[in-house]
């Protein structure tokens, strides 16, 4: 709703364009410079912490497929959490959710025979549907019991590791049986060649192809937020629950179809992590997760909830992941690299709210003015 | 099967060291659930508390490795967590930034750079020292749990009543009360309704500080970025099983402190049972118990929805 008022009442000159630009990027310019000075006061030099970022992330040889394919579940588990921020809804369990759809899609793999292509489009399926249910624990005690979802999502998520944990332990469920592990006994067996994703090979760089199907459904969930009528109602929604009950949209039915798509979402991006090989080597273990879970809220964030600008964003926050791998050799610690993106996330946050601020002002100060 | 298991819980509920540990997880969510209840009291969802809990426990840990004193420790601790406080209160409730997204950011925020500077500068800490008070430790089963702890620990008998005093016997306290049930109707009688939400949060900076600060020199001793382990997020958990009202809130934080230290002590006593459910139970008992208990309490009506003043 501000964003059409805003749209309708303020004049989109030059010097507004301008201001508005010059506000995001003296931002970004604020998280870049207070990072340098994390890495300046602990006796690191910022210009060789940028360039291993540069080379990490683009210069090297084979470095920006990686890029893509460390992008490629950031922007999955974002689509997911936009589908629910539009809803209204504020699931922030995908690190669990992604952990449990790779968990199931590798069962699946691990048991279900057949030809390679069927079983690795079952497994996909199987991962989304178990991110889905796990996010649909929080949306059914949210509609049933009233529990914010914020909470049961949130905590759900070191349930899911400790539950993945064990499958991995039993020989029943995910532990490799072979004895080429020594004793290490949390380990599944390795994808066979058949089941694992197509990876496209471009100048010397690869990635696999999950990386086309996240463009697609960025472009199909914009599209289908913006042009049809289910995703005209989730909108309605999430910007006014009550309106939307005077209309008929039903707040149980819409929120929990949003969290359950949520979940879906970040479930096949654990299942296309494990099957498009940049993670772990085909094989599911511990800590599989690697809080991607997490930086593609954060994705979602930044880009605002748009999925086409989550795009950029998150090919963005893949090259700050894979530049960070690079940063050993100049001696600053790699968690400089998450700082940075939540350093990012914060800053961008505040000129959208100043402007959303100064725009209420002067309608506030249009209608005084009237009466 | 069922037989065994009362006699586990029987064997763990008379044993002295579970209260005592209880009591200890109990009391880091303690100073969380205390201030995160006033600021959910003015109407703020305050998730950023894990990140107060973790920063003040890194910075305690700061303080005592630069002035080797434990109190001044502890004053780093609140100073980290008002810290925190503060960048959440003015970008949520200064530019009505919504404050789940300030809050999650700020969690990731500060583990990340907690995780940082502990690599860079590896403070050495240690723990502060046991202080028993005389005869009340003498009290069988709960006398060491409750008055045989390391000094820090004892804060924690300031810090709650003051929470509930200031919320409940001074003028601010109603002020911050009225902000978080109707903040128009507040706002008509000239209750600054941005200030109170963000002083409130300070208050949840402090006292979440001084839980990280307690975490780190009065039980663990040694920094770890995954010292917090959401136990803030079960503190928030605690004021809502406890339907917003303080002696629930403690009634929580002894329930899931207690639970904690069962899954701690089991195995201890002879126990064989699946670690991983073990770990994950904390976290299932505290699920549980919200969702038994939520949807009978009322929350504060305007519970997590931003104010701003205009054309409503």
């Amino acid at each position: 709703m501000n964003q059409l008022s805003s749209r309708l009442q303020a004049r989109w000159t030059w010097e507004r364009w301008s201001y508005i630009a010059g506000l995001y990027l003296a931002s970004i310019f604020a998280a870049l410079i207070l990072s340098a000075l994390l890495v300046w006061a602990t006796d690191g030099s910022w210009q060789d912490v940028f360039s291993a970022f540069i080379d990490g992330s683009l210069r090297n040889p084979g470095r920006w497929g990686l890029t893509i394919g460390y992008a490629t579940p950031l922007l999955l588990v974002a689509l997911g959490t936009i589908v629910a921020v539009r809803g209204g809804l504020i699931n922030i369990g995908q690190e669990g959710q992604l952990y449990i759809g790779a968990a199931f899609c590798t069962y699946v793999v691990l048991r279900l025979g057949g030809p390679g292509p069927i079983v690795l489009i079952v497994a996909l399926l199987a991962g989304a549907t178990a991110g889905a249910i796990w996010a649909g624990i929080a949306a059914w005690l949210k509609y049933w019991r009233r529990v914010p979802e914020v909470l049961t999502t949130l905590l759900l998520v070191t349930v899911a590791a400790q539950l993945v944990g064990y499958g991995l332990k039993t020989t029943t469920l995910l532990l490799d049986r072979s004895p080429e592990h020594g004793n290490r006994n949390q380990i599944s067996e390795q994808l066979a060649p058949g089941v694992r994703l197509p990876r496209v090979e471009i100048f010397g760089n690869s990635f696999p192809l999950s990386a086309f199907v996240a463009l697609v459904m960025a472009v199909g969930l914009a599209v289908w937020l913006s042009r049809t009528t289910g995703g005209f109602r989730l909108t309605i929604l999430g910007q006014n629950e009550r309106l939307a009950q005077r209309v008929g949209i039903s707040a149980p039915k819409y929120g929990t179809m949003a969290l359950l798509a949520s979940g879906a979402f970040a479930g096949l991006a654990g299942a296309m992590m494990l099957t498009g090989g940049d993670f772990g080597n085909y094989r599911l273990a511990p800590g599989f997760s690697g809080f991607f879970g997490w930086e593609g809220l954060l994705v979602a964030l930044v880009a605002r909830n748009h999925p086409l600008v989550a795009i950029p964003m998150a090919f963005v926050f893949g090259a700050l992941r894979t530049g960070g791998g690079f940063l050993s050799a100049t001696g600053v610690e790699r968690e400089i690299a998450n700082v940075t993106q939540a350093l990012l996330v914060l800053a961008l946050l505040v000129p959208a709210a100043v402007l959303y601020l100064q725009e209420r002002r002067r309608q506030i100060a249009t209608v005084e003015a009237r009466t | 099967m069922l037989g065994d298991f009362f006699s586990a819980v029987g064997d763990v509920l008379s044993n002295e060291s579970t209260y005592s540990g209880g009591f200890r997880l109990a009391v880091v969510l303690a100073f969380v659930a205390a201030g995160e209840w006033i600021a959910e009291r003015a109407g703020t969802l305050n998730i950023s508390v894990e990140a107060m809990l973790l920063g003040g426990a890194f910075n305690s840990a700061l303080g005592y490795h630069l002035t080797e004193s434990v109190a001044i420790g502890i004053l780093f601790g609140a100073i980290a967590g008002l810290g925190i406080a503060i960048v959440q209160a003015n970008m949520s409730h200064r530019l009505s930034a919504d404050q789940f997204v300030v809050g999650l950011t700020l969690n990731i925020l500060i583990l990340g750079v907690a995780g940082f500077l502990n690599s860079s500068i590896r403070p050495s800490t240690t723990r502060a020292h046991i202080f028993e008070v005389p005869w009340l430790v003498d009290i069988p089963l709960v006398g060491p749990a409750l008055f045989g702890q390391r000094w820090p620990f004892y804060l924690a008998y300031l810090v709650v009543p003051a929470c509930a005093l200031i919320l409940y016997r001074t003028r601010w306290g109603l002020e911050v009360r009225a902000v978080g049930e109707n903040p128009q109707a507040a706002d008509v009688s000239g209750v600054p309704v941005l200030t109170r939400r963000r002083q409130a949060i300070y208050v949840a900076g402090i006292t979440s500080g001084l839980g990280g600060a307690y975490l780190l020199l009065g039980q663990v001793g040694r920094f770890e970025s995954t010292i917090a382990g959401g136990q803030g997020f079960i503190a928030i958990a605690a004021v809502i099983f406890g339907g917003w009202t303080l002696r629930g809130a403690m009634l929580g934080c002894l329930l899931f402190g207690l639970v904690n230290s069962f899954r701690l002590t089991l195995p201890g006593l002879g126990y064989q049972v699946n670690s991983e459910l073990l770990s994950s139970l904390p976290f299932l008992v505290t699920i549980l118990a919200v969702a038994v208990i939520a949807s009978r309490a009322r929350q504060p009506a305007a519970l997590t929805q931003p104010f701003v003043r205009g054309l409503n």
